[in-house]
């Protein structure tokens, strides 16, 4: 009876901090709302580690409120002079060891879950056919923008990662420039991309973002890396397995076809862009630019600008002005008006879930 | 001041500054230096808190707040907190161990004027226009990165102030080991003195790595190094290393003589001893210890591996138990006392509940699998603010009203002490309590914008808000000094009525030579049992009184420093321009004439005669 008391009342306390700590943020972006395993391994240790502090704050506070209730001067009078206390080696103790069983008690599930999400050895695994067991995704963060290579599909994007759901997916992480950190805040927690060496972890996306307000997740740069910073978002999106294999199909085929919504605009792009843009899916990371191959699936411009042809112009005309630090040259003086107009139509045009 | 300075003209008053080797002068310099920092590092942040009042503000660009986010972090850190706490250790520990001045008291000038030099070379990025923008960890890929001389003013602004930082250190730890009044034993020194000295400790040990980083860094940079250059075999994640190992000392550093100022404050205005003194001597150690042992928590992230990360995670988790023992220590020092609010007493009472929120967040970020949530996020920025603002600047302002009285003679007006805290507190929380949640909800720190519709504007115009708040309660607070300034009021020896400790047994502001005889220490907190056994004086000499052996004034540290700033520039400037190179060397060379000067010129000071001593003491009306 008291256990189920004691049980009842600790579920009691977690739900009223669930609600307490998950009332706010958006599903999209919140750390609160976790929509994948490791995410949400992360937000129980956020529960437990907030309840034993609340439990810490409560009796620190409680004790700090008597002490300055009962014994204010103004009660005991101008002249009372205190007993000079040294102190109690009985209260020392208490107070020594509560506080060690309370570390105890959050430091093993750290322990536990440091090394369950620490594990990629599963990372090369191969079936008895010799193809690989999980999908690996390769990240190179460049200034300020994302790169995602799947090497064993033999297909590249930016900007915009694209992964199935309920499944690991493993990713190399890796800076091309200067130090980033990668990090998706609703799906689980961050991993630096260093200059010097390729970092592995594992995220598992649990939810469809065809439902979120944008259809994707938010990805965020997490390490200082110059003035746009700020703006290096990336996107998201995720799948049933079966709609990304048919994602996959459609990003190997552009090597041989492709929409072109401008012809014009596909001149303008093989004389100007080419040479630090791909606008094929297939093939590997190393680009100047980002690969344009799926630049109409996209949710923004440039990472954070809203999705409009008008703001890819003014993109292209001056992109030091709208991020500044990147490495891309302004347009403006170099492309006409009509043609920025037909080289962004034809930019838009480029798909391959349309 | 003595007699004899009061009669100086303006030349001479700051001829006296400027040469001065007395403590309580030097304490005040690093008051009155740091405090002029802490002012220009609170606009950088004002500033940053406007630029982020709504999504999408141009107030300022995005390089221009990089600008000020590094530049805010480093001059708070080195400019404000460090030199402000120095400040108080200068002009209270000798009192408080009944000495009559530091162990090195040409030295402890040296420290103050490389501090002040370093500050300055690194301020001066603002008018060259080409500031630190790395964020004051100035991670090496980055750094290495950023254009301009932005870095190399950091790199050689710090090293000029770290230097200083490491002189002061070692000059406490010598003046706390060999200066000690007779029984002032090692536990019978007041919790200040205890944190000063574990403090100092901890600066031995930690500069060292950052002085060596800087240089690497200064050497990558300028003369063609390849430590961080990770394409010439160099590697960035050594300097994260070498700047935590520093970076996490600094912190108990800074909160470390936070905790000496609340111990005496909490022991004084609950007029009790403190609860526990031993166990709270041995937390002091002991952090100071497990300081060293932790520092790899700031990269949980890097990919060292989830051996290392459990390790560092668990280590990180322990330096809970220490501190919690300091807080309870704290609470029943209160318990049972008899509790007298006082502006300082209000600061601590501010203090409890928030370093706590620090501290416990603190814990939930050594938990490494959350960490790597809330790492780099605006949760660690609410984290360090609890404990830097809600600690360390909160025991600043403690301290500030508290020993005003024994720096300068006269009382800060209450009232407007107690302004000044409402306005802060409130402010304070305002500011940083929601940051936690912006954190939760994806924000990542070192954001110069934010795009609208992300749930995130109006946690930040909260924010804001209580910045704009926390800078009233400033601005109040420098009306009060000048009000009080003005005004002044002398006071008594204790002016608080209920000091414990040695600096409240002698004149507000002391003498120069502080104690006219060496006092004879009877115990932890010797005021109070003189004072309950009837002697109002507080203090029993130890010795007759007897001619006083006094140091010299000298200008040399502060040419020796400027020899150092002017080799910066040099050193700086080296491959552009032709005059970088012999500036470089001339610099060097003046600081080294003016260290063989010292060296070669024999200074023996001078004695204070004993007929001198006991007119002084005669006027005064004190015990001969």
């Amino acid at each position: 009876m008291m256990k189920g008391l004691k049980k009842w009342r600790l579920f009691s306390l977690l739900a009223v901090l669930t609600v307490f700590l998950a009332g706010c943020g958006q599903e999209e972006l919140s750390t609160l709302l976790p929509a994948g395993q490791v995410g949400k391994d992360q937000f129980n240790l956020l529960l437990l580690s907030s309840g034993i502090m609340l439990l810490v704050i409560i009796v620190v506070v409680a004790i700090y409120l008597i002490a300055l209730l009962r014994f204010r001067r103004s009660k005991l009078g101008e002249d009372h002079i205190p007993e000079q206390v040294e102190g109690s080696h009985t209260l020392e103790l208490v107070w020594t060891i509560i506080p060690i069983l309370l570390i105890l008690l959050l430091a093993v599930p750290t322990v536990y879950y440091t090394y369950k999400l620490g594990d990629v050895s599963a990372m090369g695994a191969v079936d008895d056919e010799g193809n690989p067991e999980n999908l690996v995704v390769d990240v190179t963060a460049k200034l300020y923008w994302w790169e995602f290579e799947y090497p064993d599909l033999g297909i590249v994007t930016a900007q915009e990662l694209v992964v199935p759901t309920d499944e690991k997916v493993y990713f190399n992480l890796l800076a091309a420039d200067v130090k980033h950190s990668f990090w998706i805040p609703a799906v689980g927690g961050k991993m630096d991309t260093n200059v010097e060496n390729v970092n592995k972890f594992y995220l598992k996306f649990d939810k469809d973002s065809t439902d979120l307000k944008d259809g994707v997740f938010y990805g965020k740069c997490a390490e200082l890396c110059g003035p746009s910073h700020a703006l290096m978002d990336f996107k998201v999106k995720t799948m049933p397995r079966a709609d990304f294999d048919k994602w996959v199909a459609a990003m190997q085929s552009t090597k041989d076809e492709q929409v072109v919504a401008n012809p014009q605009g596909e001149e303008v792009f093989e004389a100007s862009c080419i040479y630090c843009h791909a606008n094929s899916g297939a093939g590997e990371s190393g680009a100047q630019g980002p690969n344009l191959a799926t630049f109409g699936d996209r949710n923004r411009i440039a990472g954070y600008m809203d999705h409009t042809k008008e703001n890819l112009i003014e993109w292209i005309k001056d992109p030091q002005e709208h991020k500044p630090g990147n490495t891309m040259p302004a347009f403006k003086d170099q492309l006409s008006d009509e043609e920025l107009d037909a080289l962004a139509e034809y930019l838009m045009g480029l798909s391959v879930e349309k | 001041m003595s007699s004899v300075a009061q009669k100086k003209g303006f030349g001479a008053t700051l001829w006296d500054w400027l040469t001065t080797v007395d403590h309580k002068k030097i304490g005040i310099l690093y008051f009155l230096g740091g405090g002029f920092f802490f002012v220009v590092g609170g606009i950088e942040a004002m500033l940053i808190r406007w630029q982020l009042h709504k999504p999408n503000n141009d107030f300022v660009s995005a390089g221009l707040f990089n600008d000020l986010i590094t530049m805010h972090g480093t001059t708070m850190i080195f400019l404000a907190a460090m030199p402000i706490l120095f400040g108080f250790m200068n002009a209270i520990v000798p009192l408080q161990i009944g000495a009559r001045d530091v162990a090195f008291p040409f030295i402890n000038s040296l420290g103050f004027w490389m501090f002040f030099f370093g500050g300055l070379f690194l301020n001066i990025s603002w008018i060259y226009g080409e500031v630190p923008d790395a964020g004051w960890t100035s991670y090496a890929s980055l750094s290495l990165a950023s254009p301009g001389h932005g870095i190399d003013f950091y790199a050689i602004g710090l090293q000029i102030a770290g230097g200083g930082t490491l002189m002061a250190g070692i000059n406490f730890l010598v003046t706390i080991i060999n200066m000690r009044a007779p029984g002032m034993t090692y536990m019978r020194m007041p919790l200040f003195t205890w944190t000063t000295f574990v403090a100092s400790a901890m600066i031995l040990f930690a500069f060292p790595p950052l002085t060596v980083g800087l240089f690497f860094l200064t050497f990558d940079r300028m003369f063609g190094g390849n430590f961080f250059h990770h394409a010439m075999g160099g590697n960035t994640i050594i300097w994260e290393h070498i700047f935590w190992i520093f970076g996490h000392p600094e912190v108990y550093i800074l909160i470390l003589p936070a905790f000496g100022i609340f111990s005496e404050i909490f022991s004084t205005f609950s007029r009790k001893r403190l609860f526990g003194y031993p166990s709270m001597v041995f937390a002091t150690v002991l952090i100071g210890f497990l300081g060293f042992m932790v520092w790899a928590h700031h990269m949980f992230t890097v990919g060292l591996g989830p051996t290392a990360n459990a390790i560092f995670a668990v280590a990180t988790m322990a330096i809970a138990v220490p501190t919690g023992v300091k807080i309870f220590n704290w609470l029943l020092t209160m318990w049972g006392g008899s509790i007298k609010v006082t502006t300082p007493m209000l600061y601590a009472l501010g203090f409890i509940p928030s370093f706590v929120m620090g501290g416990v967040t603190g814990v939930m970020q050594g938990a490494a699998p959350l960490d790597y949530q809330l790492h780099d996020s605006y949760f660690i920025v609410a984290h360090f603010h609890y404990v830097i603002v809600g600690g360390v600047v909160l025991a600043i302002l403690a301290a500030t009203h508290y020993w005003w009285p024994k720096m300068f003679g006269t009382m800060l007006h209450e009232g407007l002490g107690k302004v000044t805290f409402v306005f802060f507190f409130i402010g304070f929380h305002m500011t940083f309590l929601i940051q936690h949640w912006l954190g939760f909800w994806g924000m990542p720190r070192r954001v110069w914008t934010f795009m609208d519709g992300q749930g995130w504007n109006m946690a930040n115009f909260i924010s804001t808000i209580g910045a704009i708040l926390m800078a009233v309660g400033v601005i109040v607070l420098v009306i009060n000094i000048i009000i009080t300034s003005v005004k002044n009021v002398r006071v008594s020896n204790d002016p608080w009525g209920d000091g414990r400790t040695l600096e409240w047994a002698i004149e507000s502001p002391p003498v120069f030579y502080n104690f006219p005889t060496t006092p004879l220490v009877r115990g932890l907190d010797t005021v109070w049992i003189e004072k309950m056994e009837g002697n109002e004086a507080g203090y029993t000499a130890a010795e007759p009184v007897k001619d006083i052996h006094m140091p010299n004034g000298s200008i040399i540290p502060l040419f020796m420093s400027l020899g150092l700033f002017v080799a910066g520039f040099g050193a700086m400037f080296r491959t552009e321009t032709s005059w970088g190179l012999p500036v470089l060397i001339i610099g060097l060379a003046f600081t080294f004439v003016c260290m063989s000067a010292r060296s070669l010129i024999d200074d023996t000071g001078y004695y204070i005669k004993k007929d001198e001593l006991l007119r002084d003491m005669k006027r005064k009306g004190g015990q001969a």
